[in-house]
C-alpha cells in the first residue's frame, strides 16, 4: 500500500431532496488511471451522487477531496475547477451551437477579447485526433448522432484537461459497434492517467471495462470489490438485495388475428419504405442501428410527425391518423423513448402525469374526478410498485426507473389494443426491468399487440417472438422466428 | 408541516406579502376620524334620545357640504319619527346660525341641544351660548364623537381599491392562462381600448346614442368583447399554425389594435352614451360592493375551478409544462393554445366595457401600458413565466398587491413619479421573496 492520497476520495455524502433520502452517507475513490464502475438500481443513488461530484447538487452532508485535499463542490464551477467532467445521460449540449463551440463554451480560446476561431479549431481537431475519431466539427451538433455527441462530451472535457470523467449509462444509446469504439477510448483514457467513473446497466460491459466495482443500495454502500472477485451473479444480488433467476421471463404464445399492419410508411431520408404487421399476443421487436429509422417509423405510426405515404391499419380497417390525438382514439399507444423530454410533465404531479392521456374517461362534463384518478392511480402505484412518498410528488423528483414506471402507468390505463415501446428499459436496473419484461408478456397474453424498439441484442432475443431489422429506413429482414436467431444474424441484417 | 400545508404555503406566500403591506399602510394612516353623513347623525340622533327623551327640543346645524346636507336630511328624519321638536335646521354660514338662534329667543322658545357636524360644532357663535343667548335655556352642543381608525383601512378605501383593479384583475385571468400555457399576450392593452371605442361606438351609432335602451347597451357591449375575441383567435391561429412566437404575434396585435381604435374613435372620445350605462362600473348593488367586482369576483371564481378541477385547466398546464409530451398523450395542443389566447382577448374585451362603463366615454387612450401592470399582477402572484405553473388566486393576490401599493403611496401623498419607482422595485422584490422562498 502506498500512501499517496486517492485522485478522489467521497467521504459520507449525505442528499435528500423533498420526499426522498437519495443519499444516506456514501463513500467512494477513485486512483488516477483507474475505471471504477457504479453499480445500483434505479433510486439507489447514483445519479445523485454524481451530481454532488458535478456540482449540480450541493450535499447536505459530507466531504469531497481531491488528491487528499478537501475541496468545496458547491456549483459546477467548482468541480469543474477540481478537475471533474460529468458526461450525463442527457448531453449538455447546445444543440444549435457547432462541435467546437461547445466544446469550449464557457472556456473560449480569446484573443484580445476576441474567439480565436481558428485556434479552438486547431485545438478541437487535436483533441479528435487524440480520440481517434473524426467528427464534423462545423455542423451544429444537433445533427450529429448520439455517438459523436458523447464524443463532443469527452472532448469537451478533455479541453479543460479534466483528470475525472464520470460516464452515466455512456453505452445506453450506442450500438455494439459504437460501444467498442468507446470502450477503445476509455483505455486511452486510463493511459493518460484519467480516472473514470463508469455507469452502467449492462453488467458485461462492466467485466470488460472496469478495475473495481462500487455498489449502492438504497442510498448507501452494499459493497465494493476489485473485478477479478466478483461474479455477475453476486453483482445482481448486491444490487437488488435478493436472488435473481432467469434475465428473461419464459413464456408461451399463440399469436392471432393481425391487429396492426403497416404499409409503405414513408417520410424523407429516415424513413424511406417500411411495411409490417403484428398479431394480437405477439411482441415484435423493432431492432437496427442507432438511426436505422425505428423510432422515426414508430413516431408515423402513431402520429407524432407527419407521414409522406403509407397507411396504419387496426384490426384490418385503415385508420386516419394525422396526430397522436387520432393515434390514441384509436387505441394506439407509444411509450417514447426520452422519458423527461417527452414522455412526462417534470414539474408537474406523478398523479397528473398519469391523468394525462387519460383524462377523457377520467373526466365527466369536463370536470375531472379527481377521487376516481387518485383510485386508478392508486391502483397502477400498488401494481407496478412504483415508489413514491405520495400521489402529488413531482414527477421530476423520481428517479429513472420510477419515472418509466409512471409512463408505463399512463398508457396502461388506457387499455390500448397495440403498445409500443421504445427503449422500454434503457436506463433501468435490472430488476425493474425485469418487471418490465413480465409486464410485456402479460400485455401480450392479454391479446395485445406489443412493438418494443431495443437496441440491447439479448433482449430482442429473449423478449420478442419475431424481429424486424431495420436500415437507412427500410427493412432490411425479418426474423420469423426469434428464439432461434443469433446476435450475429441480427447483426448481419443491420449493417447490410 | 404537513405537506399539504407546504404546498398551499408556496401557492399562496404572495398573501402574506399583500397582509404585511395591508398593515403597513394601515398603521401609516392611522388618523383621527370623525364620522360625516349618515353616520353622524346616527351618533348624534342616539346622544339626544339618550339625554333628552322624546320631548327633546333640537337646532340642527350643517354646513353647505353635501355630506353635512345628508347629515342634516338624516337626523332631521330621524328626531322627527322620534318625536323631538326640532326648531330650525340651519345649512350654510355661522351668521344663518347666529339669525336662527336669534328668532327662537324672540320667540320664546327654549332649546335642549345643538345638533352639530365636526365642522358647525367648531363655529365661534355656539361657544358662549349662555351670554350670548341666555332666552334659550341651557342647550348642550352636541358633536359625533372621534375616533381611531386608518385611513386606509375605511370600507371606501377598500373597496375603492377593489375598484380600481377589478379591470386589471379581469383581464390578468387570460393573462394567467396564456402564460401558464408558457406564451404572453401583450395585445390586451390594446384590445382593452378597442373595445371601449367599440362599445361607445356602437351604442352612439347604432343602439341610439344617449337613449339607447338597456338591451341596447348590452349587444354593444357583447358585440366588442366578441370582435375582440376574434382578434384573440387571429392570434392564435398565427401562433398554432405558423409557430410564430407569441412575442411576435401580439406585440403585433398590440399595434393593430391600437392603431383601428384610434382610427375608429378618431382619435377623439366618444362620449355619448346614456347616464345608465354607468352601472356595470360605478354601480354598487350586491352588498354595497361595486358590479365591478362582484363581477371580478365571479370570473375568478370560475376561473379557479377551470383550472384546478376541469379537463381543459388540466391541459392548459400540461402544454406549458412540457408541450412535446403533452402532444404524445393525445392533448389537442393547438385547440388548448387557441382557447387560451380567445380567452385572453375576450377577457381584454370585457375589461374594456368595464372601463368605458366607469368613464361614460369611449377612447383609444384607454388601457395604456395596460399589458405591462397585467403582466406584472400575475408574474407577482407566483406564476412561472416559462410556464407550466401558476394559480388564479395567486394572480388575483398579485393584482391587490399592486393596487394596495398604489393606493397606500397615494394616501401617504408620494408624488406619482416617485410612485413608479417603487411600484418597479415591489414588483422586482415580490417575485425575488418568491425564489427565495422556493429554493
Amino acid at each position: 500500500m502506498t500512501t499517496t492520497p486517492p485522485l478522489l476520495e467521497m467521504r459520507g455524502i449525505v442528499k435528500s431532496f423533498p420526499g426522498v433520502q437519495a443519499l444516506r452517507g456514501v463513500d467512494l475513490s477513485l486512483c488516477a488511471g483507474e475505471v471504477l464502475a457504479l453499480l445500483g438500481e434505479n433510486g439507489a443513488g447514483k445519479s445523485t451522487l454524481i451530481k454532488v461530484l458535478g456540482g449540480a447538487h450541493r450535499a447536505d452532508a459530507g466531504v469531497l477531496a481531491i488528491d487528499g485535499r478537501e475541496t468545496p463542490f458547491d456549483s459546477p464551477q467548482d468541480s469543474r475547477r477540481a478537475g471533474v467532467a460529468v458526461i450525463y445521460q442527457e448531453f449538455n449540449l447546445v444543440p444549435g451551437l457547432t462541435a467546437v463551440e461547445n466544446i469550449f463554451l464557457g472556456q473560449e480560446v480569446t484573443r484580445a477579447g476576441f474567439v480565436a476561431r481558428r485556434q479552438e479549431r486547431a485545438r478541437a481537431a487535436a483533441l479528435f485526433q487524440r480520440l481517434g475519431v473524426e467528427i464534423d466539427l462545423d455542423a451544429p451538433c444537433r445533427r450529429l448522432t448520439t455517438a459523436q455527441q458523447q464524443l463532443v462530451e469527452i472532448a469537451k472535457a478533455l479541453a479543460f484537461e479534466a483528470r475525472i470523467i464520470v460516464m452515466d449509462e455512456p453505452s445506453a444509446a450506442l450500438t455494439a459497434h459504437e460501444v467498442a469504439r468507446l470502450f477503445e477510448i476509455i483505455r486511452e483514457l486510463k493511459r493518460q492517467g484519467i480516472g473514470i467513473i463508469y455507469i452502467s446497466h449492462r453488467l458485461e460491459e462492466v467485466f470488460a471495462i472496469a478495475d473495481r466495482v462500487t455498489v449502492l443500495r438504497d442510498g448507501r454502500n452494499v459493497g465494493e470489490r476489485p473485478i477479478q472477485r466478483i461474479t455477475r451473479n453476486e453483482m445482481i444480488e448486491l444490487m437488488v438485495g435478493r436472488e435473481l433467476k432467469d434475465e428473461f421471463p419464459a413464456r408461451s404464445v399463440t399469436p392471432g388475428a393481425v391487429r396492426l399492419e403497416v404499409r409503405g410508411l414513408r417520410r424523407g431520408r429516415a424513413v424511406r419504405d417500411v411495411s409490417f404487421t403484428v398479431r394480437r399476443g405477439e411482441i415484435l421487436a423493432l431492432t437496427g442501428l442507432v438511426g436505422a429509422g425505428r423510432t422515426e417509423t414508430v413516431r408515423l405510426i402513431f402520429g407524432a410527425d407527419a407521414r409522406e405515404a403509407g397507411d396504419v391499419l387496426v384490426d384490418g380497417r385503415v385508420v386516419a391518423i394525422r396526430s397522436p390525438q387520432n393515434a390514441i382514439a384509436a387505441g394506439i399507444g407509444l411509450l417514447t423513448e426520452d422519458r423527461k423530454l417527452q414522455g412526462l410533465v417534470l414539474g408537474h404531479s406523478v398523479r397528473e402525469n398519469f391523468g394525462l392521456p387519460n383524462l377523457d374517461w377520467l373526466s365527466r362534463r369536463g370536470f375531472v374526478q379527481l377521487g376516481t384518478e387518485r383510485e386508478e392511480f392508486g391502483r397502477y402505484v400498488e401494481r407496478l410498485k412504483i415508489k413514491v412518498p405520495d400521489q402529488e410528488q413531482r414527477a421530476g423528483n423520481l428517479s429513472g426507473g420510477n419515472q418509466q414506471k409512471v409512463v408505463l402507468a399512463k398508457w396502461l390505463a388506457r387499455n390500448c389494443d397495440v403498445l409500443i415501446f421504445d427503449e422500454p428499459t434503457r436506463g433501468i436496473d435490472v430488476g425493474a426491468k425485469y418487471e418490465i419484461y413480465l409486464l410485456l408478456n402479460e400485455l401480450a397474453a392479454a391479446g395485445k399487440a406489443v412493438v418494443m424498439i431495443s437496441s440491447e441484442l439479448p433482449e430482442v432475443l429473449g423478449m420478442a417472438d419475431r424481429i424486424l431489422v431495420l436500415h437507412e429506413g427500410r427493412v432490411t429482414g425479418e426474423i420469423a422466428d426469434a428464439r432461434r436467431a443469433t446476435q450475429e444474424q441480427i447483426m448481419q441484417l443491420a449493417v447490410a | 408541516m404537513k405537506p399539504s400545508v407546504t404546498r398551499w404555503l408556496a401557492d399562496y406566500g404572495m398573501i402574506f406579502v399583500l397582509l404585511l403591506l395591508c398593515a403597513f399602510f394601515s398603521v401609516v394612516t392611522y388618523s383621527e376620524q370623525s364620522p360625516t353623513g349618515e353616520a353622524a347623525a346616527k351618533q348624534v340622533g342616539a346622544a339626544i334620545g339618550e339625554q333628552f327623551g322624546k320631548t327633546a327640543r333640537v337646532l340642527i346645524a350643517a354646513s353647505d357640504q353635501p355630506d353635512d346636507a345628508a347629515f342634516a336630511a338624516k337626523l332631521e328624519r330621524d328626531l322627527a319619527s322620534a318625536g323631538a321638536t326640532i326648531h330650525a335646521v340651519v345649512k350654510g354660514q355661522p351668521k344663518d346660525a347666529r339669525e336662527a338662534l336669534q328668532k327662537i329667543a324672540a320667540s320664546g322658545g327654549k332649546l335642549d341641544a345643538i345638533a352639530c357636524t365636526q365642522v358647525t360644532g367648531a363655529w365661534l357663535v355656539f361657544s358662549d351660548l349662555k351670554t350670548d343667548f341666555p332666552a334659550l335655556g341651557e342647550p348642550r352642543v352636541l358633536t359625533p364623537r372621534s375616533y381611531r381608525w386608518p385611513n386606509f383601512l375605511k370600507s371606501e378605501n377598500l373597496l375603492n381599491i377593489a375598484n380600481q383593479i377589478a379591470v386589471i384583475a379581469i383581464v390578468a385571468i387570460g393573462m394567467t392562462m396564456v402564460i401558464i400555457t408558457g406564451g404572453i399576450d401583450l395585445s390586451v392593452g390594446s384590445l382593452l381600448a378597442l373595445s371601449a371605442v367599440l362599445t361607445a361606438k356602437f351604442i352612439r351609432d347604432f343602439a341610439g346614442g344617449a337613449e339607447a335602451s338597456a338591451f341596447g347597451m348590452f349587444l354593444a357591449c357583447a358585440a366588442a368583447v366578441v370582435l375582440c375575441g376574434f382578434i384573440g383567435g387571429f392570434s392564435g391561429a398565427m401562433i398554432t399554425r405558423f409557430g410564430i412566437p407569441p412575442f411576435i404575434v401580439t406585440l403585433a396585435m398590440m399595434l393593430v389594435g391600437s392603431g383601428c381604435a384610434y382610427i375608429l374613435a378618431k382619435g377623439q372620445s366618444i362620449y355619448q352614451i346614456p347616464d345608465s350605462f354607468v352601472w356595470l362600473g360605478r354601480g354598487a348593488d350586491l352588498l354595497r360592493m361595486p358590479n365591478a367586482v362582484v363581477l371580478m369576483l365571479v370570473l375568478y371564481g370560475l376561473a379557479h375551478v377551470l383550472m384546478s378541477r376541469m379537463k381543459l385547466g388540466r391541459y392548459l398546464y400540461a402544454v406549458g409544462g412540457n408541450r412535446e409530451a403533452a402532444r404524445l398523450s393525445g392533448v389537442p395542443v393547438q385547440r388548448v393554445l387557441l382557447f387560451a389566447y380567445i380567452a385572453s382577448a375576450l377577457l381584454a374585451g370585457l375589461g374594456g366595457v368595464i372601463m368605458a362603463s366607469q368613464l361614460k366615454s369611449g377612447s383609444a387612450t384607454y388601457g395604456n401600458m395596460y399589458e405591462l401592470y397585467v403582466i406584472a399582477a400575475v408574474v407577482v402572484g407566483g406564476t412561472s413565466l416559462s410556464g407550466g405553473e401558476g394559480k388564479m388566486f395567486g394572480t388575483l393576490t398579485g393584482a391587490f398587491t399592486i393596487a394596495v401599493i398604489q393606493n397606500g403611496m397615494n394616501l401617504t401623498n408620494v408624488e406619482s413619479y416617485t410612485q413608479k419607482v417603487v411600484l418597479g422595485l415591489v414588483i422586482l422584490g415580490a417575485v425575488l421573496l418568491d425564489k427565495i422562498r422556493q429554493r
